[in-house]
C-alpha cells in the first residue's frame, strides 16, 4: 500500500513533472492567465494521463518496441479527441479560450514521458496511480500559477472581481505583465526556486 | 507579396511561438545548454515546420474540412471530419520526421550526424503540432501556411540560439543555489519575452 501511496504523493512536490522533470511546460504557461481555464486544463490532462497510462500499461506486452511511439501517440491522440469533443459540447467558452492547447495535450511531454518511463514497465493498477499523481503534480503548479496571474493580473479569481480595478472606480491598478507571457515565465521560475530552497536535494549541480 | 512578408515577420518576431505562445518549451529548455546543439535543433525545426505545415494544410483542405471530400463524390460533401485533425496531423508529423530522417541518412550523412538525436525528438515537439493547429484555426491557404511554417521555425530557432548564448555565459555567474539551472533559465526566458514584446508595435 505504501508503494502506491508513494506513486501518488511523490510527483506532487518531490518529483514534480513541471518543476523537476521539466515536462509539459508549454501548456502550463499558456493556460494560466485565468483560474477556470487552468483547472479545466488540469482536469483534461489528468483524464488523458490516467487513461493513457491505463491503456498503454494493459497493452504493454503486446506493443512491439519498434513502433511503440506511434502506438502511444495514437492512444493519446484518441483520448485527446474525446476530451476535445466533450469540452466543445459542455464547456464551449472555455474550450474556445484554450484553443489549440487542448490539441497540444497530445504532445504534452508529461503524457508521453510517463507512458514511456512508467506505464511500459508497470502493471495497470500502479500505472493509473502514477498517472493520477503526475496529473495532480501538474495541476498543483498550474493552479498556483493561475492564482497569482489572475489575482494580480486582473484582480479577480474565477472571474469574480476581488480587487476593484482603478478603471472601474476601485483602487487596484492591474499588473499587466502578469497576464502577458513574461509573467508566466517569472512565476514558474520563482516557484522552482521556492521548491528547491525547500527541498535542497533537487538543486542542479553543474 | 507584402502580405506574405508581413506574415513572416509577424511569425518570427511579433508572435514568436516560443516566447509569446510557449510552444516547444520542453526541448527549448532542455537543449539550450550549448549554442552549437541549439543551432542544430533550430535548423531541424525550421525544416520540419516548413514542410509539415503546408502538408497538413493540404490534408486539412482536401480531406478533413467540412465539405472537403466533395471532390471524391458529391455524396460526401456534407461530411465533416475536422475532429480527426489531431490524429491525422500528428500522424503526418511522425511519418514526415521518419522520412526526413531516412532521407538525410541516405543523402546528407554529414547533416544527419549533426542533427542526430534531435530529429526523432521533433515529432513530439509541440511547436510543430501547434503551428499546424494554428494553421487550421486561422484558415491559412497553402502559400500562407508555407510562409507561416517557415517563419515560426525561424522564430523558434532564433529564440533557442539566443537563449543558449546567454546560458553559455551564465556558467561564469554565481546565482543562489535553488535558482541554479531551471529556475534561472525560466527567468531569463521571461526577460527575453519582454525583449521580444518590443516588436509588438511593429507595423508593416
Amino acid at each position: 500500500m505504501s508503494k502506491s501511496r508513494e506513486a501518488l504523493i511523490d510527483p506532487l512536490f518531490n518529483n514534480n513533472p513541471i518543476a523537476l522533470q521539466v515536462l509539459g511546460i508549454c501548456s502550463a504557461l499558456a493556460v494560466t492567465t485565468k483560474m477556470d481555464t487552468a483547472l479545466v486544463m488540469s482536469a483534461a490532462v489528468i483524464f488523458v494521463l490516467l487513461f493513457s497510462n491505463l491503456f498503454i500499461s494493459v497493452l504493454r506486452n503486446q506493443i512491439p518496441t519498434s513502433i511503440r511511439i506511434i502506438v502511444q501517440l495514437v492512444i493519446i491522440a484518441s483520448l485527446v479527441i474525446v476530451v476535445d469533443e466533450v469540452l466543445k459540447a459542455y464547456l464551449f467558452d472555455i474550450s474556445k479560450q484554450l484553443s489549440v492547447f487542448v490539441g497540444l495535450i497530445i504532445t504534452n511531454c508529461i503524457i508521453m514521458g510517463r507512458a514511456e518511463a512508467y506505464a511500459m514497465q508497470n502493471p495497470p493498477g500502479m500505472s493509473v496511480i502514477d498517472g493520477l499523481g503526475n496529473g495532480l503534480g501538474y495541476g498543483v503548479i498550474l493552479a498556483g500559477t493561475a492564482v497569482l496571474r489572475e489575482l494580480f493580473g486582473s484582480g479577480s479569481l474565477f472571474s469574480v472581481q476581488l480587487l476593484p480595478l482603478v478603471s472601474e472606480g476601485g483602487w487596484y491598478t492591474p499588473n499587466g505583465l502578469m497576464v502577458l507571457s513574461p509573467g508566466a515565465f517569472f512565476i514558474i521560475g520563482f516557484f522552482i526556486w521556492g521548491i528547491r530552497t525547500w527541498k535542497p536535494e533537487q538543486v542542479e549541480q553543474d | 507579396m507584402e502580405h506574405y512578408l508581413n506574415l513572416a515577420v509577424k511569425a518570427i518576431f511579433v508572435e514568436n511561438i516560443a516566447l509569446a505562445f510557449f510552444l516547444g518549451m520542453c526541448s527549448f529548455l532542455a537543449v539550450s545548454k550549448r549554442v552549437s546543439t541549439a543551432l542544430g535543433l533550430g535548423l531541424a525545426v525550421i525544416f520540419v515546420l516548413t514542410v509539415t505545415v503546408p502538408m497538413n494544410n493540404l490534408v486539412y483542405v482536401y480531406a478533413l474540412k467540412p465539405g472537403a471530400l466533395a471532390w471524391v463524390s458529391p455524396a460526401l460533401a456534407s461530411k465533416d471530419l475536422s475532429f480527426l485533425g489531431f490524429l491525422t496531423f500528428i500522424g503526418t508529423i511522425a511519418a514526415l520526421t521518419q522520412i526526413v530522417e531516412m532521407t538525410l541518412d541516405r543523402f546528407a550523412p554529414a547533416l544527419y550526424a549533426a542533427l542526430g538525436i534531435f530529429l526523432p525528438l521533433i515529432a513530439v515537439n509541440c511547436a510543430i503540432l501547434g503551428a499546424s493547429l494554428w494553421m487550421m484555426e486561422r484558415n491559412y491557404n497553402l502559400a500562407e501556411s508555407a510562409v507561416f511554417g517557415f517563419g515560426s521555425g525561424v522564430g523558434w530557432a532564433l529564440a533557442i540560439v539566443a537563449l543558449a548564448g546567454i546560458r553559455e555565459r551564465l556558467r561564469y555567474s554565481n546565482p543562489p543555489e535553488g535558482l541554479r539551472g531551471l529556475g534561472l533559465t525560466f527567468i531569463i526566458v521571461g526577460l527575453m519575452a519582454i525583449g521580444f514584446m518590443a516588436f509588438a508595435g511593429v507595423q508593416l
